[in-house]
């Protein structure tokens, strides 16, 4: 390892000694320790996605029990502290749980093998990003078992949270909680925009980038902008509770309403944040199938940043019953329906592809395609809630509920299985049943529109959301039992799903590293990848590298067994946010305690204000201070290194 | 649209009519473009797939063909249409129904409480004042002004027959009117959740000719009269000792108001809420014994002596 503060890194072929010594170099040893320790995003990556999936399992069944409890009039299944407790806890869970932390669990395997890179730029930064999101999933769900889950919805409006109307800890454990989930979410999305700017292969300029990695990134963009708005009101809140304060107690002068802008200025750019990157996913997935590049790339990458920037000014279409003076309802609903018109270029290019294309109907294309008719059916009702004098009657009955599921199960969970059918081959080395993947598709999508087609209907009909039952009188029984049916048989179909990953990690065929014949960098290294991921560090050439041959529409071609080797210690290349020019070799981080210390700490620090013990909050500041020092002790051995000029140009 | 009392597909007062045929034409277009996707996508996966399934993916040929921006150009400009439609009928289908009537308006105000209403009709004096509880009663083809107050947490007011949502929000006094057609009984329900009970938050609006409203307000006006029978006067005796810290009944000593005015309880067709109808059993068992049929209302159960119930119950049935 040369100390110099330049170096010209070695051009080299993909060879067999080469791997080896990558191999040694990057791998993490299987043991106890190393299971505590690694900072291999692929690990990472695995772990959120098997996180997120048993979280969605479990918001399932909280789901069931709803629809268990809603399936007749005057039911008695739960008591109406209990099903206040289930609604909420499986809106927090499905939502914050669930859906975030899944994409993240995509983008954290998948972002450096389609960016050409060795790891995310903060490796030791996700890490913690992991522990930290299981730390406040464990938090809640303690919470939740112990009987103080949420009561007051995922929305949680004030004043029903205050201490004087909800004095157990249920608010205690959801501030806390979203307030330690809110520091995950922002670290992580800090590392996905820094990766995707600078962690770049060479060549691969930002008008190559993969569709989903624009959708991550600007989701990340989006949480680091507005994750602070929610964090922050539930420590308002928390303090409120607390300390007496008054920031949205109207007896000393605060607003109720201030929550909901806080709240909703958060949760509606969340909202994009959960569908942009499974949108993203459809836009990379669908062409692989369909044989041909995606229509359109350039509106439609240009459309997810379009949507972010609109989705910002839309957060009032939450609000439209609050009492707002008519002038700003008619901006936001103005804003509300213009959003339409980015999401309708994804539809249209999507349709154009499958059109000028060759569909080849696998399962995976069968998620990614329905989920095109999802997306249209949850626009479509989003864009009536969008006008404000029918939204008076919309909002708060089962419509709204029926819209929300056809977004986050559509937009998220449909794109979600079939990027798993798509990608899991690359994960483990192992295909999953096409046979079984196929009943699974469309018990799972039969299942979803029975239940939540009607559930339109039942909104029309005035049943109004988080009533924990309902009289015979009001119409409302059939269409309930239908969708409790198409619930159960839903369920059905997410089991098939999880039985066919089980089934193929011990029986599936082999993949090899490109069953697909994908156009993207992640299937020209083996199923599963090596430790270290590329041999060589790739240099590319179009949007393509992998389609180069057969689309044949330009000379240059991208160069996938000859680049970098740089296996000079742990290293990878950083190169410039728009044309991807190398410019530093940067050391990476070895396995280290120094993330998980630091969760603990964390951890410890946010019971320690729950049970609200003195001693235990002095361990947690000395331990989280100590655990800092601990990470960011300086090592000689991470001091980066730019990269000598003529490298530069050697494979630019 | 009968057999769904809280459905809003029809209307039966203009500020809920205005909205109806906006909300129809939303529906058709959504339905209509659902659809229209839905064929495309069918028919594109149909015709243009490779039909022999035993066909590896990665076999298959990779090409640039055919002209899909076409699609991205058309399809955005005939969304366009319905969009700009929906637009401009939002606008002024807003405009109709946003503002509070003019002042010939009746002024009712409604305080939402965890899970009740309390209604308060104001006179040109305080001697013309009187409140009541779940059941607004409005004259028919008056627009009436309706001043929504919070008496613990956020509620919304909303009547879908007559008029769309409005919440109820602590520290700020929100403003909805609604007018009804035609004679009759509209159902209305809180639509913000409020805790434990939200499901049991119900009202109506009862809706009545001008003639009839007018002698139903100025009997609300009275105060109850004295019981006349030996049981209902033990009951009253009671009712002073058990109940009155919370309840008001005019003309007596009870006149607290953390619960609703009893003063005319028999004259309203519903009790807790719009949950219980008004007779003699379902009183019975509400008063001694509330948290079984609405578990989390504020009201305590009473551990009343069976003659103790009765004397009760024989004072409300007074309270005409």
């Amino acid at each position: 390892m040369t100390a110099s503060a330049t170096r010209t890194p070695e051009i080299g072929e993909n060879t067999v000694e080469l791997r080896a010594r990558l191999h040694a170099i990057w791998q993490t040893e299987p043991g106890f320790k190393e299971f505590f320790t690694t900072v291999d995003h692929k690990e990472i990556g695995l772990r959120y996605i098997v996180t997120a999936f048993v979280l969605l399992a479990l918001g399932g069944l909280e789901a069931l029990v709803i629809r268990l409890q809603l399936a007749g009039p005057d039911l008695h299944v739960l008591t109406p502290e209990q099903y206040d407790q289930f609604f909420s806890m499986h809106g927090m869970t499905m939502i914050f749980l669930y859906a975030s932390p899944i994409l993240s669990g995509f983008s954290n395997y998948l972002w450096p093998l389609l960016l050409g890179s060795r790891d995310m730029a903060f490796p030791r930064l996700n890490a913690f990003s992991y522990w930290v999101y299981l730390a406040a999933a464990l938090f809640l769900y303690v919470g939740f078992l112990t009987g103080n889950g949420p009561n007051d919805g995922w929305f949680n409006y004030v004043p029903y949270a205050q201490k004087q109307y909800n004095a157990g800890l249920n608010q205690d454990f959801y501030s806390l909680g979203m307030i330690l989930l809110g520091i995950s979410t922002s670290v992580g999305a800090a590392n996905f925009i820094v990766t995707a700017f600078k962690m770049r292969a060479p060549g691969m300029s930002i008008n190559r980038l993969p569709v989903f990695i624009w959708g991550t990134l600007t989701a990340s963009v989006a949480n680091l902008l507005v994750v602070p708005a929610v964090s922050l009101a539930f420590f308002l809140l928390w303090l409120d509770r607390q300390f007496g304060t008054s920031f949205f107690q109207t007896s000393g002068g605060g607003q109720p309403l201030l929550w909901q802008h806080l709240f909703w200025l958060f949760g509606h750019p969340w909202v994009y944040a959960i569908v942009l990157p499974a949108m993203g996913m459809v836009s990379d997935g669908l062409p692989i199938f369909c044989r041909r590049p995606l229509v359109g790339y350039s509106l439609v990458a240009l459309s997810t940043v379009a949507t972010m920037i609109l989705g910002f000014g839309v957060w009032v279409h939450h609000m439209f019953a609050t009492g707002l003076p008519a002038l700003s309802l008619s901006f936001f609903s103005g804003a509300s329906i213009i959003i339409t018109f980015p999401s309708a270029v994804a539809v249209f290019a999507w349709l154009a592809t499958i059109w000028t294309g060759r569909p080849v109907v696998t399962t995976a294309f069968l998620y990614f395609a329905s989920m095109i008719v999802l997306f249209v059916i949850g626009g479509v009702s989003g864009f009536m809630t969008a006008s404000v004098p029918v939204d008076w009657q919309l909002t708060d009955t089962y419509f709204v509920v029926a819209h929300i599921h056809y977004v986050l199960i559509g937009i998220n969970v449909f794109p979600v299985v079939g990027a798993t059918y798509m990608w899991l081959p690359k994960m483990t080395g192992r295909l999953l049943d096409e046979t079984l993947g196929k009943w699974g598709f469309w018990t799972m999508f039969a299942g979803f529109n029975i239940g939540f087609l009607p559930m339109h209907l039942t909104g029309l009909f005035g049943m109004p959301r988080r009533i924990w039952t309902y009289s015979a009188g009001m119409g409302w029984s059939t269409l309930n039992l239908i969708t409790s049916i198409g619930s159960f048989v839903f369920a059905f179909g997410v089991l098939i799903f999880f039985l066919n990953v089980w089934k193929s990690l011990r029986t599936g065929a082999v993949a090899d590293a490109d069953p697909w014949g994908g156009p993207t960098l992640e299937w020209a290294i083996p199923s599963p990848p090596a430790p270290y991921n590329f041999a060589v560090i790739p240099t590319v050439a179009s949007r393509h590298p992998l389609w180069e041959g057969q689309l044949d529409e330009s000379r240059t071609r991208s160069t996938l067994e000859q680049g970098m080797v740089l296996d000079c210690g742990k290293e990878t290349l950083t190169t410039t946010p728009l044309d991807a020019i190398p410019e530093r070799i940067v050391p990476m981080p070895k396995d280290t305690w120094a993330p998980l210390l630091l969760a603990l700490a964390i951890s410890v620090f946010f019971v320690s204000l729950l049970i609200q013990s003195w001693p235990l909050i002095a361990l947690g500041t000395f331990w989280i201070t100590a655990a800092l020092i601990f990470w960011l002790w300086p090592r000689r051995s991470l001091l980066e290194r730019p990269a000598a000029a003529e490298d530069r140009m050697a494979h630019g | 649209m009968s057999g769904v009392p809280l459905g809003y597909l029809s209307a039966s007062g203009d500020r809920a009519a205005a909205v109806v045929p906006l909300t129809w034409y939303m529906i058709v277009v959504s339905c209509a473009v659902s659809l229209i996707i839905l064929a495309l996508l069918v028919a594109g996966v149909v015709r243009r797939r490779i039909r022999d399934h035993s066909t590896q993916v990665n076999t298959v040929e990779v090409t640039r063909s055919g002209q899909g921006m076409r699609w991205i150009v058309i399809g955005l400009l005939v969304s366009a249409v319905p969009l700009a439609v929906s637009l401009i009928w939002t606008m002024t289908a807003l405009a109709a129904v946003v503002g509070p009537p003019n002042k010939s308006a009746l002024v009712v105000d409604i305080t939402a409480h965890q899970w009740w209403w309390q209604i308060d009709y104001n006179g040109k004096s305080p001697s013309q004042h009187f409140t009541t509880a779940n059941e607004l009663h409005v004259p028919v083809g008056r627009k009436v002004l309706v001043r929504l107050h919070s008496g613990d947490v956020i509620h919304s007011f909303w009547v879908p027959r007559l008029t769309g949502k409005t919440d109820v929000i602590p520290g700020q006094t929100n403003l909805s009117w609604l007018k009804a057609d035609r004679p009759g009984t509209y159902f209305g329900h809180c639509a913000e959740y409020c805790g434990m009970e939200h499901a049991r938050m119900g009202f109506r609006v009862i809706a009545q000719p001008e003639a009839q409203f007018r002698a139903w307000r100025a009997r609300q006006l009275q105060p109850a009269a004295h019981p006349a029978s030996a049981l209902a006067t033990r009951g009253h005796a009671l009712f002073h000792y058990r109940c009155s810290l919370c309840h008001t009944v005019r003309g007596t000593n009870a006149a607290s108001r953390m619960g609703p005015d009893l003063t005319h309880l028999m004259s309203r067709r519903t009790l807790a809420a719009g949950m219980l109808p008004n007779n003699r059993g379902a009183l019975a068992g509400w008063v001694d014994n509330p948290q079984a049929s609405k578990p989390g209302a504020h009201m305590p159960n009473q551990h009343l002596t069976g003659p103790q119930l009765q004397q009760v119950v024989a004072y409300l049935e007074t309270l005409q």
